[in-house]
This record gives C-alpha cells, sequence and structure tokens, in this order.
C-alpha cells in the first residue's frame, strides 16, 4: 500500500498513505497559503459575485440581473468585449507565433545565447508608461518612425501610431512578449532530443517531425503560454488609456468595469462587469486546454528525462 | 564518426540560424529606439522635430525629484516590492514542499485553487478586494497595497518552487530524519540551504512583478502607498499638467530600477530553468 502510494506520486515523492489511510499531518504546511487564496481571492470573487445581482440606484427595481442587462443592453458597454477581445486575440497569436520558433532554436546553446535571452526578457522591465511615453515619441508624427519611413519615402504623410487601435497593439505586443517567449523556452529546453533523433532515424522529414513529433510534445507549453497571454492582454488597461483612444476604438472591458466603480461608484455594476470578464477568460482557459487536449494527450513532462 | 562531425551534422540538420539574430535584432532595435525616444527626450531641454534633441540639460530629474516626490515614492515601491517578496516566499515555499512531496487524495484541485489567481484577471478580483480592504480601514495604506500584491505573487512561488522540490532527492530527507532530525530541523538544516538558489530567483522574478504590477495597486493605493508604476500612471494621465521630459524622466528611473532587479535575476539563474525546471 505504502509503496503504491509512493508509485503514484512519481519518484521524487515521500509516501504519505500508510495502513491505507491518509496523514494529514505533513500536508499542515500548506494551510496558511491555503488561508491566503480563500480569504483574498475567493472570498473577494464570491463577495463580487454576490454584488453582482444586487443592483442598486436606478437598476435597483430591475431585479437580480439589472446590471448584467444594463451591460449587454447598452451598444456602448457591450461593444468594450469586442474593443478588448480584437486586441486580445491577435497580440496573443503574434506573440506566440513570433516566440515560438525562437525558443525551439534557442532550446540549445547559439552563440550569444545569454545577450539573445537577455534582449528579449527586457522589455519586461520598461514598464507600461515608459513603453507608452517612449512610443508617443517613437511613433508620433515627428518621431524617428516617421522620420525614416519619410526619408526612404515608403510614405508621404506622417503614419499615425499612436492614439489609435494600432498603439495599443504594438504596446501590447512588446509587454506582452517576454513572458510568452520564457515559458516557451522552459518547455521547449525540457524537450528530449532523443525524441526527435528517433523520429529522423525512423525516416521522418522536417516537416513531419514538426507536424507530428515536436508541435504535440510542446503543445502543452503553447497552451500555457496562450492562456498566460491571453490573462495578461484581456485585462489591459493602461495602455489602452495612455496609447489608444480610450473614448473610442479601445476603451476595454477592464476600463469599463474600473469607470462604473470609480468614476461611477457603482460598485455591484463594477463588479458585474468584472465577472463578465472572468468568465470570457474562462471560458478561453478552456478553449485553449480543449485544443491542447485534441493536439497531445499525455504526461504534462513530456519528453523529459 | 567523431563527436565534431556529428555536431557538424546536428547543426547542418538544425538549418542555419542567421534569422535568430536578425529577429533578435529588429526586435531589440524597435524596444531600443521606443527607449532612446524618451531618455533623450527626459534629458532634452527642447526637442523639435530634429532627428536629436536641440540640447541637453538633467533639469527633469531635478524637477521630478521634487515635484514628484520621487525619494517617497521609491521608497514605498521598495518596500512594497521587498515584503511582497518576503512574505509570498514564507507562503509559498512550504506549501510548494508539500505539493511536491506529498501524493493526497485532492492535490489536483488545491493546486488548480492556489495557480487560479494568474489566470483571472486581477480587476475581477480586485474591485471587491479594495471595497473589502476599504471596509477594513486597510484601504489607501501600505499595509493594504502589499496584501493585495501579495494575491497574484503566490501562485508564482507555488509555480516556480514546486518543481524545484520535486528534483530534490527525497533521500537526503529520509537520511536527516534517520539521524534524529525532526521536520523542523529538517527543514532548516537540509531543505533550506539547497532550496535557497532556487528561493532566490523566485523572489527576484517576483520584485520584478512587484514593481510591475499595475492594476491592483492601482485600486488600493491611496496618495501616501503609491507605487513607481500608479505614480507614473497618474501623472502621465493627467499629461498637459507637467512637462512631458519630467514624466519620461520618471519613467527612465522606474525603468532602471526594474533593469538592475532583473539583470541580477539574470546572473543568478538561467532563464531557461526559469519557468520550468528540468528534472535530472
Amino acid at each position: 500500500m505504502q509503496r503504491a502510494a509512493g508509485a503514484r506520486a512519481g519518484p521524487g515523492a515521500l509516501p504519505t498513505a500508510r495502513h491505507g489511510g491518509v496523514r494529514w499531518g505533513p500536508l499542515v504546511p500548506i494551510v496558511p497559503a491555503l488561508l491566503v487564496v480563500l480569504v483574498l481571492f475567493v472570498y473577494p470573487f464570491a463577495y463580487g459575485l454576490a454584488l453582482s445581482v444586487h443592483p442598486i440606484g436606478s437598476l435597483a427595481k430591475g431585479g437580480m440581473l439589472a446590471n448584467y442587462a444594463a451591460f449587454f443592453g447598452t451598444p456602448w458597454e457591450r461593444a468594450s468585449i469586442w474593443n478588448t477581445l480584437r486586441l486580445a486575440v491577435p497580440v496573443s497569436a503574434l506573440d506566440l507565433a513570433m516566440a515560438l520558433p525562437l525558443a525551439y532554436r534557442l532550446r540549445r546553446p547559439l552563440p550569444g545565447q545569454r545577450v539573445i535571452t537577455a534582449l528579449l526578457v527586457i522589455p519586461m522591465t520598461l514598464g507600461t508608461v515608459l513603453l507608452a511615453e517612449g512610443m508617443i515619441e517613437f511613433f508620433g508624427p515627428a518621431g524617428w518612425a516617421n522620420k525614416v519611413l519619410l526619408a526612404l519615402h515608403l510614405v508621404r504623410m506622417p503614419v499615425q501610431f499612436v492614439h489609435n487601435y494600432t498603439g495599443v497593439f504594438i504596446s501590447l505586443a512588446i509587454a506582452d512578449f517576454p513572458a510568452v517567449f520564457l515559458v516557451l523556452l522552459g518547455y521547449a529546453s525540457g524537450l528530449d532530443p532523443r525524441v526527435e533523433q528517433a523520429a529522423r532515424t525512423l525516416g521522418a522529414g522536417r516537416w513531419a517531425r514538426l507536424r507530428r513529433v515536436t508541435l504535440p510534445l510542446l503543445a502543452p507549453g503553447i497552451a500555457a503560454a496562450a492562456a498566460l497571454s491571453f490573462v495578461a492582454t484581456f485585462s489591459v488597461f493602461p495602455s489602452a488609456v495612455l496609447v489608444g483612444e480610450p473614448a473610442g476604438s479601445t476603451r476595454v472591458i477592464a476600463l469599463a468595469a474600473w469607470q462604473a466603480a470609480y468614476e461611477q461608484f457603482d460598485y455591484p455594476r463594477a463588479s458585474a462587469i468584472a465577472m463578465v470578464m472572468a468568465a470570457i477568460e474562462l471560458v478561453f482557459v478552456a478553449l485553449v486546454l480543449a485544443v491542447r487536449n485534441r493536439a497531445y494527450r499525455g504526461p504534462t513532462i513530456g519528453g523529459r528525462g | 564518426m567523431s563527436a565534431v562531425a556529428r555536431a557538424a551534422r546536428a547543426r547542418t540538420a538544425e538549418g542555419s540560424s542567421w534569422w535568430v539574430y536578425a529577429a533578435v535584432a529588429v526586435f531589440a532595435l524597435l524596444v531600443l529606439g521606443i527607449f532612446l525616444s524618451a531618455f533623450l527626450n527626459s534629458i532634452a531641454s527642447s526637442w523639435f522635430g530634429g532627428w536629436l534633441p536641440d540640447g541637453y540639460t538633467t533639469r527633469w530629474y531635478r524637477f521630478a525629484l521634487a515635484e514628484f516626490d520621487l525619494g517617497y515614492v521609491l521608497w514605498v515601491t521598495v518596500v512594497v516590492g521587498v515584503s511582497v517578496t518576503i512574505l509570498s516566499l514564507i507562503l509559498g515555499v512550504p506549501a510548494a514542499y508539500v505539493l511536491a512531496r506529498h501524493a493526497f487524495p485532492g492535490r489536483s484541485p488545491l493546486l488548480l485553487l492556489l495557480v487560479m489567481p494568474m489566470l483571472v484577471p486581477p480587476i475581477t478580483y480586485g474591485i471587491p478586494l479594495a471595497a473589502m480592504l476599504y471596509a477594513a480601514h486597510l484601504g489607501g495604506s501600505l499595509a493594504g497595497v502589499i496584501i493585495v500584491n501579495i494575491v497574484p505573487a503566490l501562485p508564482f512561488v507555488v509555480l516556480i518552487m514546486t518543481p524545484f522540490f520535486e528534483q530534490i532527492d527525497p533521500n537526503l530527507e529520509r537520511a536527516a530524519r534517520t539521524l534524529g532530525a525532526g521536520p523542523v530541523q529538517v527543514f532548516r538544516r537540509v531543505l533550506l540551504p539547497i532550496a535557497l538558489p532556487g528561493m532566490l530567483a523566485a523572489g527576484l522574478l517576483i520584485l520584478v512583478r512587484a514593481i510591475a504590477l499595475f492594476e491592483l495597486t492601482f485600486l488600493v493605493s491611496g496618495a501616501r502607498s503609491q507605487t513607481l508604476v500608479v505614480a507614473l500612471y497618474y501623472t502621465a494621465f493627467a499629461a498637459g499638467i507637467r512637462p512631458a521630459q519630467a514624466i519620461d524622466a520618471m519613467a527612465v528611473v522606474y525603468m532602471i530600477t526594474g533593469l538592475v532587479v532583473l539583470l541580477a535575476a539574470l546572473r543568478f539563474i538561467n532563464p531557461v530553468n526559469m519557468v520550468i525546471r528540468v528534472r535530472r
């Protein structure tokens, strides 16, 4: 029995089960962390959910779902979902598409590896505001980007890059890239090279190896990176204000929630918008996991020795 | 086949890698251009239309130091960052150890619960959490800012430290137990020294993230408990009231703070092992 319990948890685990029962004593150290998550995350979340079905003000007579009805019934509010999705989905997809080949190639050392990874990770430290301020100057009408484009006669008039959708897109794509890259690099460097060698020995070409062996093995990493990237880009709002058009095309859903809470002091309605956000987020994560399970089923750290 | 020939074959099978350097160069140039635009503007006496500023000055830094109370804001940022890092390590490391070493019913849902705050946008629980803290008279205080920032930091510790403990040989603990050490002694004398590099790595990463985390601090902080990001957002949001160069000066100070921590982190850890540690 003891042996069986140890084996289930893999070679590293100490046996917990004894005489068929579970000894809860060794599990005590997990309690403080659990309490923190329960008090500071689960409870506020439940509180927000409860708050959202108790509308106040002019919505109080509308019944439990009045806040939700108001959000989905107002085109201006409803549009914030679309405004957010059309940023979050393409930015996540672009960053994944850029990071995947880089992470895959860098899983084995290349000359200058440390410098390359540092250069790719450094934008983490830029911060939204420096990125925004720098972009306003760099991409502004008299900024270097437009100067270069004009000097090369690629455009006749300065292009407007900031204070619109493009500005937020660029800002998010840069800010989000390091995390996506790091997650993929972690998974890619865990791939066992022998698996691919075996596929080659069996006559698989480059494309077949990539499609049938490497990508399925990387599926858990791609899913994790996609989920984390979507969480980050979906909840964006500083850059949507600073380099976007917050009164129009980049009025994202997080901004809608913030305005309800801190400009109209309607916490119940703000909570309802926050719950809509969480629901969309969780649906997306579930979709990613479903796609991942279609691509590959097996140990999460598959291919590791 | 000799080792050299095999390596050469492996390299050709991999294909040439010039595109890696090209992609990294394009990305780095873009980021450098954006950073330099802000940096040059922060030391420019004026910059109208030319490729470079018309003259240079340090007055915007002096202005930022005086006008934005930069010294105090930096102090708040350091206090919040360090407190969040230490507290989330104290809470997260024992939990990660239990998750790595013990198989018990409900382990997977528990792990999911502990990691959940990373999967949900901070603003969804941040707004009610802020309301809770204000009700408890902690809103706007330094303690309140520290408390909210622990929520997204804790899952990060669990996620990094669980695989780290998994790769430590359990026989070391068994040997210590055989020699008469109690659980606390095993942890303090055996596990802690081994886990210290991993904890340092996790700690530095949390510090970078805590310095950069915006939403939760924004929702909870008051005038005297703003971290650098939040103070920066307010000044940038109220653009026009203060000169853009002074905002840039502050942003540069922010970037350098984060950069120092990140470069320290990269010295201690190989980014390859930053997220998932390969078990050997």
